[in-house]
């Protein structure tokens, strides 16, 4: 059960919070330019590695703002936490 | 004949407090402190159970919560009753009963003991083998081999006990109170951490507290003194909390454990009512500190099972403990020079040793020149090759070890024993470490796994972290603890430790006999009756991975987890494999560590409590009106309002034509309502709905279809605008919650510069719907002052007025088809406005009616319920309503995805009305559709989605989807049923006033 430190509400236990799959997968801003390979790119194709991973999250049960998390799979420590629309750590 | 083996008087029975129990539905007697275990032991009861396999006799091994053959239900036939306890675990009072598991008719005559004679056909994976054909015989075989297995019974009435849950923070927790543990405890709290001990047993020193090895002196003092002053000084430490009978189960990541406290169990049955029974503690620490201990490993030798064969510890501890002897002829067969301190205790209390038999050549400690001094044989180089006695053991066989350890020469000893100590060794307590996803690494020269890479802000002090002597045990606490607490004077720091133990150790993991290992019966897994043989079977069958040869031998698998066998399961898959431990890894620990009961897992959460539910304000009203209820999500609905003993298909036929014919009213409540505002409001419906909403003028309402990015169907509702920059949106009942989380979601991550805030008023209004060609009479007597005309308040739109003093929000929209309207008032008032229309409509016959008549009346209208004619693979055009697609929008959720091959396809399922031949037949939701019927295999077309018997039309209806079935009006199809083949004919969706000319009426 990890302990997480919503950026907005500080350190709360996982139980509050949703998981939202892959981070920083943008919504096109022009679908109807995009080829059924390139839209299906985006809406199926997803991630799913062991170490370090991008994520996003929500914190339902709390202020339920979505935030960004880099965590690592392999043994779920939690390297960063940071806000939606920040960029990404680099490690 | 029973003997009394109490020895000599302990601090830690009370003798003057006597207890009765029943044992197999016999009374014996024992003291309070001592456990079902060692009661049984002062009455030279050994023999308690039957193994699960073969039925062998079997008796108690251990002293603590590793055991693996001493396993009882307790309180059979009783609601509290509980199997798979260890024996040695239970304190006993008075009144307490127990029972044998695994035997029938009884543990003395058992007739699966057969299985026992039969062994040599029971090899590894033997039901994997024999019961695989043919198989249409798996039913018959399932039966006999369910009849013969099991482990105890669980009980068939409600459990009457409380449990409980409880968060628990805290600065460091300390898990194990033996020496280890109470040292680091008491540091800890000192230096003003908050610190929570824990420790399973109902007494705190662990193994340290009856330790009076002569040669052992902690500041001059015999240990176990020492350790009680130290225990005394405990109760003035503030920060200190200590938790006793408490099991930690589970050590998850981020320092998150679960323990279980047990309250009631060693209770009289009398003082057990009204208490909680267990509390599940949810301990969330900054540090974690294990103390958690070892276990003394036995050795594997043939016949290393039966009754009166236990762990050379277990025999110390009831001898010095509990004041037991184990037996009167005590034999010991050792590793190394733990056996010895055994033999002495049981010396000083003047219990016979026969023979100490040592696999090593030999030992030069103090302890060891003691035994010989004592009198007491020691065979050096020696195995035990053979044990004899079946419900009890009489003798065993011994033969000198070749120098390689691999066989046995010369000639063979017998020697009459009742009692039988092995002592090979100590596995450090390492399950909680792994459960926290640190990783181990295995120490050769030990011959244990030990902590290697913590993960999280933990340290492991004491004998589970590899110090098995007092003097490396107090040194490395001392520094461990001053660098994990960044604290720099400890208690620790002026200690004077004097001891005499010796680490030499000779690492056997098999035993050989003087018979080849296909004749004998080595156990490495007492409960699961896996051999050392198993184990070399699997690997000759070609099981390389741990866990394969785990769950093909079942070697770990049973209550105890293999807590002592499975290091030996480990070391002889390395030697027959020829690989290191280290290489080959452990198998997973996983938790629980020991058994947790439901009730403890669950806790609060039964009955009325095990999941939230949510009820209307007028939900009294329902229930004054004998509705009947239906769950949708977490909402009571009413379902439908029979009257006098009416079955739900006539009051539905009733309420259905009463809402046509005059008025009808539905509690709407539980539809979801979201607050939208902001000046972007508008273009944020845009963006989420599939039709154009810029256009909408202030006061109407319009119905909205929202689709996922995958074009998808997610769900539908009405939205109104209540201002320029404000509106209301409703959602179904059900997908109220995933669709705010939606909108959020969009907002806060894809489109951020939207002017938009969304709040959830679900549960601020109520909601009643009022519809029939009366509703519009009906709702003129409640506010005379609205003018209803079609001009004023034409359908689909919308009016904030008042009825009396309390103000409310009514939309003119449908649902039914019917002329009708959704008034909404703040909850509280909710009950009072259902009960003004009720009354207002009495004149024109106004019926409630439940949500099972409101699926009707939509269906008949074609209607969709999203969910019901939708599964997550229905477009918006499969669902024939093209017309809520707008095409001039450049964008909204899931629009892309409409223009994809797949969703273009034209052979989709499509919803379709269905008509029966046979206007009085009903079909069934979910019955499959063919096209062909004297074909096989034949294509599955599609399915019912929505049925009905609708009393307006009367007739059947029904909404189905069916592959290109948009194409196929007039079509003749097959709904083939277990009995009959059902005629239909596929048909317009739109089955009642296809020109919606009611919704004016």
């Amino acid at each position: 059960m990890f302990l997480i430190n919503c950026p907005y509400c500080g350190e709360r236990d996982q139980q509050e919070f949703k998981a939202g799959g892959e981070a920083h997968i943008e919504r096109p801003k022009q679908p109807t330019e995009l080829s059924d390979d390139e839209w299906a790119e985006y809406l199926f194709m997803r991630k799913n590695i062991k170490g370090v991973q991008f994520e996003r999250w929500n914190h339902a049960h709390g202020c339920r703002k979505w935030f960004n998390m880099v965590r690592d799979t392999s043994n779920d420590e939690i390297k960063a936490i940071y806000k939606m629309g920040e960029k990404p750590p680099t490690q | 004949m029973t003997k009394n083996l109490r020895v000599k008087s302990s601090e830690y029975i009370d003798e003057t407090n006597r207890i009765s129990f029943k044992f197999n539905g016999k009374t014996y007697h024992g003291f309070k402190g001592d456990t079902l275990a060692s009661a049984l032991l002062a009455n030279d009861v050994h023999l308690v159970g039957r193994s699960f396999k073969y039925h062998r006799p079997r008796g108690i091994m251990t002293s603590g919560s590793e055991e693996p053959s001493a396993i009882v239900q307790v309180n059979p036939g009783t609601n509290r009753t509980e199997p798979n306890v260890r024996a040695t675990e239970v304190e006993i009072y008075e009144g307490l009963e127990a029972s044998s598991q695994n035997c029938w008719p009884s543990v003395e005559f058992d007739i699966g003991g057969i299985n026992n004679f039969l062994s040599p056909f029971f090899p590894a994976g033997f039901y994997y083998k024999t019961f695989m054909w043919p198989a249409s015989f798996w039913e018959k075989y399932e039966f006999f081999i369910r009849h013969s297995a099991g482990l105890g019974k669980s009980p068939t009435s409600s459990d009457p006990d409380i449990y409980d849950h409880r968060n628990i923070h805290c600065d460091v927790l300390v898990v194990g109170a033996g020496i280890s543990g109470i040292m680091a405890a008491k540091n800890a709290a000192k230096n003003n951490f908050k610190t929570l001990l824990v420790e399973e047993k109902n007494e705190l020193g662990g193994s340290t507290i009856y330790e009076n090895n002569e040669f052992n002196k902690i500041d001059n003092k015999a240990p176990s003194e020492w350790l009680k002053k130290e225990i005394e000084e405990l109760k003035n430490i503030k920060n200190l909390e200590i938790k006793t009978r408490t099991s930690v189960a589970a050590y998850h990541q981020y320092n998150y454990l679960l323990a279980r406290e047990n309250l009631t169990d060693h209770l009289e049955a009398k003082d057990k009512t009204n208490k909680i029974r267990q509390r599940l503690l949810k301990i969330r620490a900054k540090k974690v500190i294990l103390a958690t201990g070892a276990l003394e490993r036995p050795l594997i030798f043939n016949n290393n099972d039966r009754p009166g064969i236990m762990l050379s510890s277990a025999i110390k501890k009831y001898s010095e403990f509990y004041g037991v002897a184990c037996g009167s002829k005590n034999v010991f067969f050792t590793n190394n020079d733990s056996a010895y301190e055994s033999a002495i205790s049981l010396y000083n209390k003047g219990i016979n040793v026969e023979a100490i038999i040592d696999i090593r050549e030999q030992s030069e400690s103090k302890i060891v020149k003691k035994v010989k001094e004592a009198g007491i044989k020691i065979y050096w180089s020696h195995s035990i090759v053979d044990t004899t006695g079946y419900k009890r053991l009489n003798s065993i066989s011994i033969m000198k070890l070749s120098n390689d350890g691999t066989s046995v020469t010369g000639s063979k000893i017998s020697i009459s024993c009742d009692c039988l100590g092995v002592a090979g060794g100590w596995t450090p307590a390492v399950h909680l470490y792994t459960q926290s996803g640190s990783k181990l690494k295995f120490d050769e020269e030990k011959k244990v796994f030990l902590p290697n890479k913590d993960t999280s802000e933990q340290i492991s002090v004491g004998s589970c972290g590899g110090d098995f002597k007092i003097d490396e045990i107090v040194k490395n606490l001392n520094q461990k603890l001053k660098d994990s607490l960044n604290i720099k004077e400890t208690d620790l720091d002026n200690i004077k430790v004097e001891i005499d133990q010796e680490n030499s150790k000779r690492n056997i993991w098999l035993l050989p006999s003087d018979k080849p290992l296909g004749k004998t019966k080595p156990f490495v897994d007492y409960q699961n009756d896996a051999t050392a043989k198993d184990i070399k079977l699997a690997l000759r069958e070609g099981f390389r991975s741990i866990e394969h040869v785990k769950r093909y031998t079942t070697t770990g698998m049973g209550t105890d987890q293999g807590k002592l066998g499975n290091m030996h399961a480990l070391g002889i898959i390395a030697d027959t494999a020829g690989v290191k431990m280290g290489e080959l890894g452990t198998t997973t620990f996983r938790p629980p560590y020991t058994p947790l009961t439901f009730g403890t897992i669950v806790g609060r959460n039964v009955g009325k409590f095990f999941d939230i539910f949510r009820r209307t304000p007028m939900n009294d009203w329902h229930v004054e009106n004998k509705a009947e209820f239906e769950n949708v999500g977490q909402w009571k609905r009413a379902w439908y309002y029979p009257i006098n003993g009416e079955t739900m298909h006539q009051a539905v036929q009733r309420e259905s034509k009463a809402a046509r014919e005059s008025a009808g009213i539905l509690d709407a409540s539980t539809l979801g309502k979201i607050d939208i505002q902001g000046s972007d409001a508008s273009e944020f419906l845009n963006r989420v709905y599939t039709n154009a909403w810029s256009k909408l003028a202030i006061g109407k309402c319009r119905y909205g279809l929202m689709l996922n990015e995958d074009g998808m169907v997610f769900d539908d509702g009405v939205t109104t605008r209540l201002g320029e920059n404000h509106y209301i949106m409703t959602t179904t009942t059900g997908g109220a919650v995933n669709v705010l989380s939606k909108l959020e979601d969009y907002l806060q991550t894809e489109w951020p510069e939207l002017d938009v805030y969304l709040t959830s008023v679900t549960d601020h209004y109520a909601t009643a719907s009022l519809c029939g060609p009366n509703s519009k009479k009906i709702l003129k007597k409640i506010i005379p002052d609205l003018d209803l005309s079609d001009e004023n308040f034409p359908h689909m739109s919308f009016k904030e007025t008042k009825i009396g003093n309390i103000q409310c929000r009514i939309m003119r929209i449908s649902f039914t088809g019917e002329h009708s309207y959704e008034i909404n008032v703040q909850a509280s008032y909710g009950k009072d406005l259902w009960e003004k229309c009720i009354e207002a409509g009495k004149e024109f016959n106004i019926t409630p009616y439940g949500t099972e008549t409101m699926h009707l009346l939509r269906a008949e209208k074609g209607f969709i319920i999203v969910g019901q004619d939708t599964d997550g693979t229905m477009t918006p055009i499969d669902l024939q309503m093209d017309w809520i697609v707008s095409k001039k929008k450049y964008d909204f959720i899931g629009k892309r995805s409409l223009y994809r091959s797949d969703t273009m396809r034209e052979d989709r399922k499509q919803l379709v009305g269905l008509l029966t031949e046979d206007p009085n037949e009903v079909l069934e939701e979910g019955a499959q559709i063919v096209s062909e019927l004297n074909q096989s295999p034949v294509e599955m077309l599609g399915h019912v989605t929505s049925s009905y018997f609708s009393p307006n039309l009367n007739k059947s209806i029904a909404l189905a989807v069916v592959r290109g079935g948009k194409d196929m009006m007039g079509k003749k199809l097959f709904v083939p049923m277990e009995n009959k083949n059902i005629n239909v004919t596929v048909a317009n969706p739109v089955f009642y006033d296809e020109k919606n000319e009611r919704l004016n009426a």
